[in-house]
């Protein structure tokens, strides 16, 4: 499931159209460049500093702590908790990646191991990830009862399920498509193993990748912050971070305390932005399959002074390059390159390679645990009784009625302001940036504020579940369309309006046309967030009491508080056969329909 | 200094260094759920033998298996059955004596210019990293890239990097040059600058390789660079003819030796149908023009080129005002239009009766003077009456549509009785093609949403 929706591979970069960055004063003199060659140095000496403290704080942490811990509101002790929740990303993240490597390229080369693979990715990604919380949570604290590992790994591995798909999915899709030519130039050059894949696979997936890679990081604040503070019934497990910093602010109250929680937490996020992903954007243009020269390009300054930097330079020269000469020597002699045939002749037989011998002991482990999985969840379902089937399907569609209402606001609003952004290049420039901010606040970190404000309200809770899963998804609406009405050709808009084409019946003619499969790609990623976020979002524990909003994700999350293992599976399945099923029948319909019938070729 | 280093004054080595023999390829037709698959034959037995010295076009229309032949010579694809004989021992598998040239390049363009052309190196652990660099660097001389070592392909115009593409293949100094249509993606200009300089470095011995083997769909092309021209047929993909090329001294002028290559070329590949070997006889004999043999290759279904009606009109007028007749090959060369362009157009003229090729000439036969003359509306008139005489498809598919008491007809049931004929793509192109010609003759209309055809006075209770 594409989040944004993706004509041609060139345009991924065109939703996010990043503001012209101003361009660093290209002084000719020396001293100018000198001058800044040092700051550019202290910038990098100053961040390899600070990843080295970080990796050693979290390190001496984890032997210390007990599970009981206080979470201090004090904001000095902020950077410290920023930290702690940045490396549990970072650790997930890497988690995710690897992943996504191995498995992506398992299942893009391999035909056998691929038949699993791809649908189980499938299946995967449709499961409201956010239920399985608490029993993983419950499942690793009795594993480590002595140290807060347990809930460690229980967040780093609900992070890495809303990282790892899509992240998965687009490594796949690119590997497989990779064209016809460049492969036999792979094999015609005797490319080794090692290097096909980083030269060829990982390269030619690099763009989609990274694009995935900044949407999954997003995503992962949402679930980061769900996790560090869970309860479940009367025992409640905290990981110190930004999460629960902000959650025990809003459950005693104090207003000071979240708003430096939250403005902590955005400033990490635009700082990340600038310093981790724009680079990488920026250093990753070369990685675009495309032969024509793009008349913009991504830039970033950061970039540009760690290509100046002088110490970056030496270390290259030092230490880098000789790592990567011995690190290729050791894999050549690894995985060494196929024999030439040349005189000798070779039997075909013999280049049955290690992924296909992976890819069938992935096989088999993926059967075998499907098997065990199935008899499982067999004899759990066996204790649900026909009636509590009933009630699971009665607040089934109470909270369909919640997503289609979140739902409806989102395209009310979206598509609107949306394409009023995509077609005015002076809006779009002014206003992406701060589009981008809000949007990456994750809702659940908002939750708390906006519960201590509608639970004022008659029916509170109600509406607060519905802010909530607004707040989750209209951004998959809006940059969607953003980027959907950027894509409308000037010529198609000039005829319109050389016709005058003008008013409801430019909506109808030009407009809803243009942006329909962006509209449905954004449509379908929201509804699978907004089932995923009735789960925090219909049973809320705030301030000592607990609310509840009747429906799907309540039951869930009641299910897992109270223990009661068979409803927890029901409900569970009982959502994701939702998802697919409206998936199915609605979303792919009009996908469909989006790629016959209005895609601008 | 012209003549002291030309290959084709040494004779001629005999010694074979690579061989095609009795070369099949077949791909096995999936259709659906249904038990019995299907075989499309690309390839009938390819006999070809690749000498040292010698550099030999591979000649075809699209269609003709040509790209699929020399990726089995490679020993990128296996062959069905027959085998590839490498200094006259079987070989399987790539073989490491080979190096490509791509038609699309198949640059990495993440790669600079110089990792590029490193890429073939780096497979061969016994050349160190500073002799690669140098090695890289002197090809990179040699073929006039210097200065652009550090650049992207995306930095670089089309020619410059096809350039990029022969150092790379150049630099692992393979014994075999395989080049697939490495100048049709460039423009008249740059392809023959390119083209040239390569003969250049071939006939002085600059490089080691001995041996090039081209697949081309350019007449031209192969006739000016080729020691020997394999033209080769569609349906199946088989070597019609296997002609000698000129003299090295006679190529790129407008001498008659090369003129009446190009001739005969056009007129064994613009008649399919016919023996090669007897247009060649003919020929030789300077005799009357060779009579149509009564008994044509039977083929299992006709086969629709891919053809744009107005472009078939354009022709038709076209050749109308030069008085009902024109060269192929002239015809070829002021349209731009290479084969793979100018043949699905002359089998289009055959089909539908409104032409025929004969020694290389295109004749308007009286329906396309008709054709040529007549107005747009009279045009559709004649359009259509030559569809439902000539075209099998297209008076399968009005007998189906007859039968329907709704008038409709799925496209299913017309596509897998094609696939019983054509692979499952190729079905699809033919059908395409019926569709737009039925559609243009007004004979029938067609719903691309559901895939219906129907006639038109009874639209189906569809949507539109």
């Amino acid at each position: 499931m594409a989040q944004i929706y993706l004509p041609e591979r060139t345009d991924i970069e065109s939703r996010a159209q990043r503001p012209p960055v101003p361009n660093l004063p290209n002084s000719k003199n020396t001293q100018n460049q000198q001058r800044y060659l040092k700051r550019s140095d202290t910038l990098v000496i100053v961040l390899l500093v600070g990843v080295t403290a970080l990796i050693i704080a979290g390190a001496s942490r984890a032997t210390v702590h007990t599970r009981s811990v206080t979470i201090s509101l004090s904001p000095f002790i902020l950077p410290l908790y920023a930290g702690y929740s940045l490396l549990r990303m970072i650790v997930a993240y890497i988690i995710s990646l690897v992943f996504t490597l191995v498995y992506g390229h398992i299942a893009a080369t391999n035909k056998t191991a691929q038949r699993f693979m791809i649908p189980i990715l499938d299946i995967l990604q449709s499961i409201p990830i956010l239920s399985f919380l608490p029993s993983v949570v419950l499942t690793l604290v009795a594993l480590f009862p002595h140290s807060s590992i347990g809930v460690e790994l229980a967040a780093a591995i609900l992070i890495f399920t809303s990282q790892a798909w899509n992240m998965t999915f687009s490594f796949y899709h690119s590997a497989s498509t990779i064209p016809a030519e460049l492969q036999e130039a792979a094999v015609i050059y005797r490319l080794s193993p090692w290097r096909r894949f980083l030269k060829l696979e990982v390269a030619y997936s690099m763009i989609g990748l990274i694009w995935n890679s900044m949407m999954s990081w997003a995503g992962g604040w949402f679930f980061l912050v769900a996790a560090e503070q869970l309860t479940l019934g009367s025992q409640s497990y905290q990981l110190p971070g930004l999460g629960s910093y902000i959650q025990v602010a809003a459950n005693q109250g104090n207003i000071t305390a979240m708003a430096y929680g939250l403005f902590t937490l955005v400033a990490m996020i635009v700082l990340l932005d600038i310093l981790l992903w724009r680079p990488i954007v920026a250093w990753a243009d070369k990685f675009k399959f495309e032969m024509a020269k793009s008349t913009e390009t991504p830039s970033s300054p950061v970039l540009d002074l760690l290509q100046r930097s002088r110490t970056l330079e030496t270390m290259q020269i030092k230490i880098i390059r000789p790592t990567q000469d011995f690190l290729s020597a050791l894999l050549d002699k690894l995985f060494p390159a196929q024999k030439p045939a040349g005189n000798s002749p070779r039997s075909p037989r013999q280049t049955v390679s290690l992924d296909k011998i992976a890819g069938w002991i992935v096989t088999a482990a993926l059967i075998c645990a499907g098997i065990i999985g199935l008899f499982q969840a067999a004899r759990l379902l066996m204790q649900v009784r026909p009636v509590e089937w009933l009630a699971l399907l009665g607040m089934d569609s109470l909270t369909l009625l919640r997503t289609f209402l979140a739902m409806a606001i989102s395209f009310v609003w979206a598509v609107p302001a949306g394409t009023a952004i995509g077609m005015n290049p002076n809006l779009s420039r002014r206003l992406q940036p701060i589009v981008q901010v809000v949007a990456s606040i994750p809702a659940t970190a908002l939750f708390p504020i906006i519960l201590l404000l509608a639970l004022q309200l008659p029916a509170g809770i109600n509406v607060a579940a519905i802010i909530l899963m607004l707040l989750g998804t209209q951004w998959y609406v809006l940059f969607n369309v953003i980027a959907g009405a950027m894509a409308i050709p000037t010529d198609l808009r000039e005829a319109a309006q050389n016709f005058h084409v003008v008013g409801w019946r430019r909506w109808k003619v030009l407009i809803f046309p243009a942006i329909f499969p962006y509209l449905v790609t954004g449509m379908i990623t929201a509804s699978g967030g907004a089932w995923n976020a009735s789960i925090v979002a219909e049973y809320v524990q705030f301030g000592g009491k607990t609310f509840i909003a009747p429906g799907l994700g309540s039951s869930i999350a009641q299910a897992a508080a109270s223990g009661s293992i068979p409803i927890l599976l029901a409900s569970t399945l009982l959502m994701a056969a939702t998802v697919v099923t409206i998936n199915r029948l609605v979303w792919r319909r009009l996908y469909k329909l989006a790629e016959r019938r209005f895609t601008l070729a | 200094m012209a003549l002291n280093n030309s290959r084709k004054i040494e004779t001629p080595s005999q010694v074979v260094i690579l061989e095609a023999a009795g070369i099949y390829k077949s791909y096995v037709n999936q259709t659906g759920a249904k038990a019995d698959t299907q075989a499309t034959t690309v390839l009938e037995n390819i006999q070809l033998q690749i000498h040292d010295g010698e550099f030999v076009a591979i000649l075809g229309p699209s269609g003709s298996g040509k790209s699929t032949l020399l990726r089995i010579l490679s020993g990128l694809i296996p062959s069905s059955r027959g085998e590839i004989r490498y200094h006259g021992q079987t070989v399987s598998g790539p073989n490491s004596h080979v190096a490509i040239v791509f038609q699309t390049f198949a640059l990495f363009p993440w790669l600079t210019v110089l990792e590029n052309v490193e890429l073939g190196l780096e497979s061969q652990p016994e050349i160190s990293k500073t002799q690669r660099m140098k090695k890289s660097l002197n090809v990179i001389d040699l073929i006039g890239l210097d200065g652009f070592e550090d650049a992207y392909p995306k930095e670089l115009s089309g020619g410059m990097r096809q350039r990029v593409g022969f150092a790379r293949a150049l630099v692992v100094e393979p014994e075999i040059l395989f080049m697939d249509e490495p100048f049709s993606a460039l423009d008249v200009l740059t392809a023959g600058n390119l083209r040239t300089e390569l003969m250049r470095l071939w006939r002085e011995r600059k490089i080691p390789t001995k041996s090039i083997v081209m697949v081309t769909h350019n007449i031209e092309e192969s006739v000016l660079m080729a020691d020997k021209i394999v033209v080769m047929g569609h349906d199946p993909g088989r070597v019609r003819a296997v002609l000698p090329g000129i003299a090295i001294q006679e190529r790129g002028k407008k001498s008659p030796e090369s003129e009446a290559l190009i001739d005969l070329v056009y007129t064994i590949i613009t008649q399919p149908d016919e023996d090669a070997d007897e247009i060649i006889a003919a020929r030789m004999q300077k005799s009357a023009p060779a009579q149509k043999s009564a008994v044509k290759t039977s083929r299992s279904y006709q086969f629709l080129p891919h053809i744009q009606i107005s472009t078939l009109n354009g022709l038709a007028e076209l050749i109308a005002r030069r008085g009902g007749k024109e060269d192929l090959s002239v015809l070829g060369r002021e349209l731009q239009m290479e084969i793979d362009d100018l043949l699905p157009l002359v089998e289009a003229f055959e089909i539908l009766g409104f032409g025929e090729a004969t020694e290389g000439d295109l004749i308007l036969t009286a329906e396309g003077q008709r054709l040529a003359e007549g107005s747009e509306l009279e045009d559709k008139e004649i359009f259509r009456e030559q569809a439902l005489r000539y075209v099998e498809l297209i008076r399968m598919i009005q007998q189906m549509l007859d039968k329907d008491a709704r008038r409709e007809v799925g496209e299913d049931a017309i596509l897998s009785k094609l696939q019983e004929y054509f692979t499952e793509d190729e079905a699809r192109r033919q059908l395409d093609t019926a569709v737009s010609w039925g559609r243009y003759a007004e004979l029938f209309a067609y719903d691309n949403e559901s895939g219906l055809l129907y006639l038109e006075d009874t639209a189906p209770a569809q949507e539109q």
